[in-house]
């Protein structure tokens, strides 16, 4: 818990430190009879964080905080977590691709299957209609087209039925 | 009575058919995403307001609002029936709650649940439509000087009464400010802090991308790390003699549940604190000064009754400074707040005299909301006993998808899912070490305010920085503010007084 609070407070360092290098973009100072300029806000709040989290850091040697605590009191649920993380990233980088109900319903097949262990009964059901359900909700009702990839010819007929 | 007249006024709006359905389906919903463990209020209005663009606006806030009543009545229901709270606001449910359950009275726990939240509910309601009009006339005086200092002071309470690390509470304001300032300058009109000309970068962040990336995303993580077995359910058998004994009971009580009502609609009007520590102190002093402490703890009824009003009334309470002043009172009056900035109705005094009818229609629909909730959380238990047997992978694949697709659905960009994923990996590591994200939400939604009314008055005043401390509302609030700025200092200084004879550790 010590090592991880100690790597966010240097990330968040880190994070402040870029935000105030792109903030310089616009004046950061005082103008004379206006106020702040454009990148003011965004560069002194940033150092203020910046402030902050170097406090955390530097504090983290002084008064060890958290000692004796894990970050992840239970190891085992580390390879899930990040599991999940990874297929969400997954999804959302395939999905200009091969589209988002493609993509969406993989996603919940690998992950009922995966991580919940389910029968294929629930998962087809599941990765059935919510499909279903998101084309009517977003796509008919709401007009908003969901991204479709390689899939859009699919949708063509679809189209012509619903629109 | 005007105000009478202006509430008859908005009843017609909120009794209109549409409106009655959406109470019933955004009650009915919330009732149900409170219930789920890991899943409040917070999280069920992230998730579900990309979905209300289904409504027309007014209608849409409704809904919301009436999920955010929902999830505080449902939160009490996976208290009782798994001991684990369904919602953080729901904790100090579980003490008495889920003794009474291993009791076999989980269905009168349920139904003085459900009675506290009506009577937490509806009294806080009653004050919230007395205080709305004088707070939003006193709004009108506003001018940007005292709304930057507002701003100011809504931070500086979670840096003095927020209760968590001082420093992580800075960080993640400030984090939440930056945020909100990229984009294109409000006054300048350049693009700043795009990096590296990322186009995705020009229309902003929205509130709603982090929102669902800490809310949802990062939620689902939390939940998926911290709740790996499977919780046992207890059964909870509802009978109509169980219902009149539950009502009977209840009515001994109206002391805790007044007192738990004032406390909780005073408490949730500030913006660090909330529903939690409100029903927190309610459970206290209920058992300070009952005739019986020793009873808590172990299955008395009291103890269910006086969280539930409190963190019912402090939900209503944290409305009030969001619609008349436009500084939410909690995370998810925030998220209501940025929605309606979303539809062009911008909360704060002059709504007020624009909207009168969306104003008042909204009110009344808490009054219909609360009676809505009361009966079909009662009526709804058995279903609610069986939801609760879902699994939670199934509700992990469902919130995911919906956070994919209501992230994409307000603006159509894949920029904002891959923000969504990112704020919600970040969130949860944060949320780990001991980073509050409640600040960092509010202060993604309110950070235009702020840059723009502090910019505003000092072109008006030109460039003076004394226009914050001349005038005497401002004055005022940047003097609270410098006090609750420094209400930590003074607490170090006397724990370091207190402990000064100790050797150092």
């Amino acid at each position: 818990m010590l090592a991880a609070d100690r790597i966010i407070a240097l990330a968040l360092m880190g994070l402040s430190i870029y935000f105030m290098w792109h903030a310089t973009v616009l004046p950061i100072g005082w103008e004379e009879g206006a106020g702040p300029g454009g990148g003011a806000f965004p560069f002194w709040l940033s150092a203020a964080m910046l402030a902050a989290s170097a406090i955390i850091l530097i504090r983290s040697f002084i008064s060890h905080p958290h000692e004796g605590e894990r970050f992840f009191p239970d190891a085992d649920a580390i390879p899930q977590v990040a599991g999940v993380a990874g297929l969400l990233i997954a999804t959302i980088a395939a999905i200009p691709f091969v589209g988002a109900y493609v993509a969406l319903m993989a996603f919940m097949a690998i992950y009922l299957r995966v991580f919940g262990r389910h029968g294929w009964t629930l998962i087809a059901i599941l990765t059935l209609a919510t499909p279903v359900f998101l084309f009517f909700f977003f796509e008919v009702t709401l007009k908003i087209l969901l991204p479709k990839g390689l899939t859009e010819p699919l949708f063509i007929p679809l189209y012509a039925a619903f629109f | 009575m005007e105000i009478l007249s202006l509430l008859a006024d908005g009843f017609a709006t909120s009794l209109t058919p549409i409106n009655i359905m959406v109470v019933v389906i955004g009650v009915t919903a919330g009732l149900f995403i409170g219930a789920m463990p890991g899943l409040g209020s917070v999280n069920g209005v992230a998730i579900v307001l990309p979905l209300t663009f289904i409504v027309p606006p007014s209608s849409a806030i409704i809904l919301l609002a009436a999920i955010y009543y929902g999830a505080m009545y449902g939160g009490a229901i996976s208290s009782i029936l798994l001991g684990i709270p369904g919602a953080s606001t729901a904790v100090a449910t579980t003490f008495d709650g889920r003794p009474m359950a291993q009791q076999g009275k989980a269905g009168l726990a349920l139904i003085a649940a459900a009675v506290a939240s009506f009577v937490g509910g509806t009294i806080s309601v009653i004050l919230f439509t007395l205080f709305a009009v004088p707070l939003a006339d006193l709004a009108l005086a506003f001018g940007p000087a005292e709304e930057f200092a507002l701003v100011l002071m809504a931070f500086t309470t979670f840096v003095g009464l927020g209760g968590d690390d001082v420093m992580k509470t800075i960080v993640m304001i400030c984090l939440g400010l930056v945020l909100s300032t990229v984009g294109l300058d409000l006054i300048s009109g350049q693009p700043r802090l795009i990096f590296g000309d990322l186009p995705g970068f020009y229309s902003g962040i929205s509130f709603l991308v982090l929102a669902i990336g800490v809310y949802g995303v990062g939620e689902v993580l939390y939940t998926i790390e911290t709740s790996r077995t499977a919780p046992s359910v207890t059964a909870a058998k509802l009978t109509m003699r169980a219902l009149g004994e539950g009502i009977r009971e209840m009515n001994k009580l109206w002391k805790t549940m007044s007192f738990g009502s004032f406390l909780g609609f005073f408490v949730g009007m500030l913006p660090a604190a909330g529903a939690t520590p409100a029903a927190l102190m309610s459970y206290g002093l209920a058992k300070t000064f009952s005739k019986k402490p020793e009873t808590f703890g172990r299955g008395n009824i009291e103890g269910v009754a006086a969280p539930e009003t409190a963190n019912n009334a402090a939900s209503t309470g944290s409305l009030l400074p969001m619609l008349t002043l436009g500084i939410p009172g909690s995370p998810t009056t925030a998220l209501l707040l940025g929605g309606m900035v979303m539809w062009g109705l911008v909360p704060g005094p002059m709504l007020f005299i624009e909207e009168p009818d969306f104003v008042w229609g909204l009110i009344s629909s808490l009054y219909t909301a609360n009676v809505a909730a009361v009966v079909i959380n009662i009526a709804l238990i058995p279903l609610f006993v069986w939801a609760l047997r879902m699994p939670f992978s199934v509700l992990c694949t469902v919130v995911l998808v919906l956070c994919i697709v209501g992230g994409y659905a307000p603006s159509q960009k894949l920029h904002d899912v891959w923000l969504i994923a990112g704020f919600g990996i970040a969130g949860y590591v944060l949320r780990k070490a001991d980073y509050p994200l409640a600040p960092l939400v509010l202060a993604i939604v309110l950070g235009p305010l702020m840059e723009k009314s502090f910019r505003q008055a000092l072109i008006s005043s030109q460039g003076d920085m004394m226009t914050f401390v001349e005038r005497p509302l401002s004055a005022t609030f940047v003097g609270l503010s410098v006090l609750f700025f420094v209400l930590p200092v003074i607490k170090l200084v006397r724990q370091r007084k207190s402990k000064s004879p100790a050797p150092a550790e």
